[in-house]
């Protein structure tokens, strides 16, 4: 692997544990998934970690990213405390979406992780959106008055924030892919669309789902070019992400990156996976990330075989813990259902429900909230 | 006070909204250059340019979406659909992504966004261009949904949707933006959502009237007390999400009758909402069974005499009136026009509704 240059030790020894992070929590998370700790989809971002490390690393602490369902990854490593995230997946109270997400819908405001989206092709609007308004800033010189609706962040931004997109191959068949690359070429966006490749939407082999199967091309006749790296190898991945992302907040442009990549796992829990064969999911496992990259940097002897064991014993105590945060976080209170449906505002009277007749479990809850008078929260 | 047409009254409220908050922009489909397909932009672009005045390429879905993500950062975007039919194609930004990213980020992320759009029949523009849909919005918790008959409305309520921390879907009438009225152009004429109108007040009977057919259930109690003695109440509720239903419930309360007017379908329909929360409230007030008066039961056609039979006018809810007070309607002294051949009935009001009331309310 690896023409891409090294970064510093540190640095180095950081992605390999990221990656690793990843790996062991979304092991886990299996796991807990079969011990019905978790319900719902489960999408596991198994063999895609360099994609993930590669790409958010190539990104500044102020650039947004916004990802889909398969999204545990990108929410730790941008940074969110596996318990938090865990515990999302737990259904409890301190998961980072309050339990009103849960797998497909992770979200941590403070860094800039604008969100997992359960809808194939729903978030690469809102990630035009959110490089439309950050565009704007720039230009009408709104700072200090944006951001308001975030709390945590840093309320000032620097006018150079771009936004990272991420999705599937099989998002680029749908109607928004094209609509939302013509609109951010039209309007000069600052946004960078980065396709996982992992060559399956579901059970549908890219051949069959697509006509274009060069994925990087998908975007010339919309006015995004295309650039594609490796996406088992985190040093393309990180180098091609980095220059796509240069390229954007200097040309203030879209871009569109391809990753091909393979995810190792089913498409999520409930996956037989009949649409291809264990000899196909074999090869690519001998090209796993995280391996080739622990191999690579002990060969450059930047780090030792007991270094690289190290790593991964943090990573699986990390994850132990997350799990015990997890376990120990408190179902979310039954009144909170009927909290965040809207921002209560003073100017806001009447009903919000349809009716205030409580269901019985809720234990009256909803009639306080049934009006929104200011003091409905 | 100042008399103005509904459409500058809402451009008035975008002006004064833009002027005051930097934030906020406009964005949609031929908005600027063209000045809006109803003209409710018109000289905006001037005024702010083609930052804040975006004219969008034909993409509904994707338009919506953006609006969202600009939100989310601190942007305050309206939105701008050509007609309320398009609004379908940004169904999932609307309903999957507006409405529940506040509830499925656990509060972390607002959508302050209004999405301006257009309905109603009247035009002869058939089915994919004529119908009202603010029944399916009403259906979303997390969506505020505003719905003005009046040019004070369309002021005051536009200012408010543009400062609420919410999504709303704010619904326009294609046969309103001429008609004129008096606009508070003060910030006292800023209107609050949740705060019904009482358009008219009476005693007999409370009539309740979304959208345009606020400003025909105003014209069918002129005609109730004119011509037949009913001193009609006439309710505007003005948003539906929230829903003022104290005003429904306590004017029900003084006539003990009530008829749901709308231009939409009646299967799932506002009327329908109505009549439940009323009778599941204020049963016991109750004289007759709630009536509704909806748009037919069919895609709006194009042929005007058959159009104009597929929504409702004064007439109907003249009748409805009659029926709800266990008047006899054929003694009703409507003079008959084309549009009133008793065939329609039968496919025209919400199954249910009129033919139910008829018996019960005569016992
Ligand atoms: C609009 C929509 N249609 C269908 C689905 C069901 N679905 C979830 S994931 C998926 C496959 C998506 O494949 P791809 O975009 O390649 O992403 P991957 O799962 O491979 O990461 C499908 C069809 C959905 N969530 N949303
Ligand atoms: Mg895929």
């Amino acid at each position: 692997m690896a023409t891409s240059a090294l970064p510093d030790q540190e640095t180095a020894r950081e992605w390999l544990a990221a990656m690793t992070l990843i790996r062991r929590f979304e092991e886990r998370a299996g796991e807990m998934y079969a011990r019905a700790k978790i319900g719902g989809f489960l999408h596991l971002s198994i063999g895609e970690e360099a994609t993930i490390v590669g790409s958010t690393r190539a990104l500044r602490e102020s650039d947004y990213l916004v990802s889909t369902y398969r999204s545990h990854g990108d929410a730790l490593a941008r940074g969110t405390p596996p318990g938090k995230v865990m515990a999302e997946l737990f259904g409890r109270a301190d998961g980072c979406s309050k339990g009103h997400g849960g797998s497909m819908h992770m979200f941590d405001a403070q860094r800039r992780f604008m969100g997992g989206y359960g809808i194939v092709g729903g978030n690469l609007p809102i990630a035009a959106g959110i490089a439309l308004a950050c565009d704007q800033r720039r230009a009408v010189s709104l700072a200090g008055k944006m951001n308001v609706s975030i709390e945590g962040t840093n309320a000032d931004g620097n006018d150079e924030e771009v936004t990272l997109c991420t999705f599937g191959d099989g998002a680029t068949n749908q109607g928004t892919f094209g609509e939302t690359l013509n609109l951010a070429a039209l309007w000069r966006l600052p946004v960078v669309f980065m396709v996982i490749n992992n060559q399956f939407g579901m059970g549908t082999s890219l051949a069959r789902h697509s006509a274009v199967t060069d994925l990087q091309r998908k975007g010339e006749s919309l006015g995004v070019p295309g650039m594609a790296c490796d996406g088992m190898d985190v040093l393309d991945t990180h180098r091609v992400v980095s220059q796509a992302l240069a390229h954007v907040r200097e040309e203030r442009r879209p871009v569109l990156v391809e990753a091909v990549t393979y995810r190792f796992r089913g498409h999520s829990m409930a996956d037989p996976e009949e649409y291809r064969t264990k000899e196909e999911v074999a090869q690519w496992r001998e090209r796993d990330p995280i391996p080739a990259f622990g191999a690579l940097l002990q060969e450059q002897g930047m780090i030792d075989a007991a270094e690289r064991e190290r790593i991964d014993e943090e990573a699986v105590r990390a994850v132990d813990e997350a799990v015990a945060f997890a376990e120990e976080s408190p179902f979310p209170d039954k009144k909170s259902l009927y909290e965040d449906v809207y921002v209560l505002d003073h100017q806001i009277h009447g009903h919000y429900h349809g009716t205030p007749r409580a269901p019985a479990s809720l234990d009256g809850a909803l009639d306080t909230q049934a009006r929104a008078g200011g003091d409905g929260q | 006070m100042t008399e103005m047409r509904y459409r500058d009254a809402l451009k008035l409220a975008l002006r004064e909204e833009m002027e005051r908050d930097e934030r906020v922009v406009l964005m949609g489909e031929d908005i600027g250059v063209f000045g809006g397909a109803f003209k409710v932009t018109e000289g905006l672009l001037a005024q702010f340019g083609e930052r804040r005045v975006r004219d969008t390429p034909i993409s509904e879905n994707t338009i919506v979406g953006v609006g969202i993500g600009a939100a989310m950062v601190g942007l305050r975007p309206v939105v701008e659909l050509m007609t309320v039919n398009f609004a379908l194609l940004a169904f999932d930004q609307i309903v999957n992504h507006a409405a529940h990213i506040h509830y499925m980020f656990g509060g972390q992320a607002r959508v302050p966004l209004v999405v301006r759009m257009p309905q109603g029949a009247g035009h002869q523009l058939g089915p994919t261009h004529s119908h009202c849909f603010e029944a399916m919005f009403l259906h979303v918790p997390g969506l505020l949904v505003a719905a003005p008959a009046t040019p004070a409305d369309a002021r005051g309520l536009l200012k408010a949707a543009v400062r609420d921390e919410n999504p709303v879907v704010f619904v326009e009438h294609e046969s309103l933006y001429g008609v004129r009225g008096e606009v508070d152009e003060t910030e006292e004429g800023v209107t609050d959502f949740g705060c019904a109108r009482v358009a008219r007040e009476g005693s007999d009977v409370t009539i309740v009237g979304v959208s345009r057919m606020a400003l025909t259930a105003e014209r069918a109690a002129d005609q109730l007390a004119a011509e037949h003695g009913v001193d009609a109440e006439v309710i505007d509720p003005r948003t539906l999400r929230p829903l003022d239903l104290d005003t429904i419930l306590a004017s029900v309360a003084k006539t003990n009758r009530c008829i749901i007017v709308e231009e939409g379908w009646p299967h799932g329909g506002v009327g329908a909402n109505f009549v439940a929360l009323i009778s599941e409230q204020a049963f016991d007030d109750l004289d007759a069974p709630v009536a509704r008066v909806s748009g037919a039961d069919v895609p709006m056609p194009y042929s005007k005499p058959l159009e104009d039979i597929a929504f409702p006018h004064e007439s109907d809810i003249v009748r409805a009136a009659l029926l709800v007070l266990g008047r006899d309607s054929s003694a009703a002294s409507i003079a008959p026009t084309p549009a009133h051949d008793g065939e329609r009935d039968a496919h025209r009001v919400a199954p249910g509704a009129i033919q139910e009331a008829m018996p019960r309310a005569s016992r």
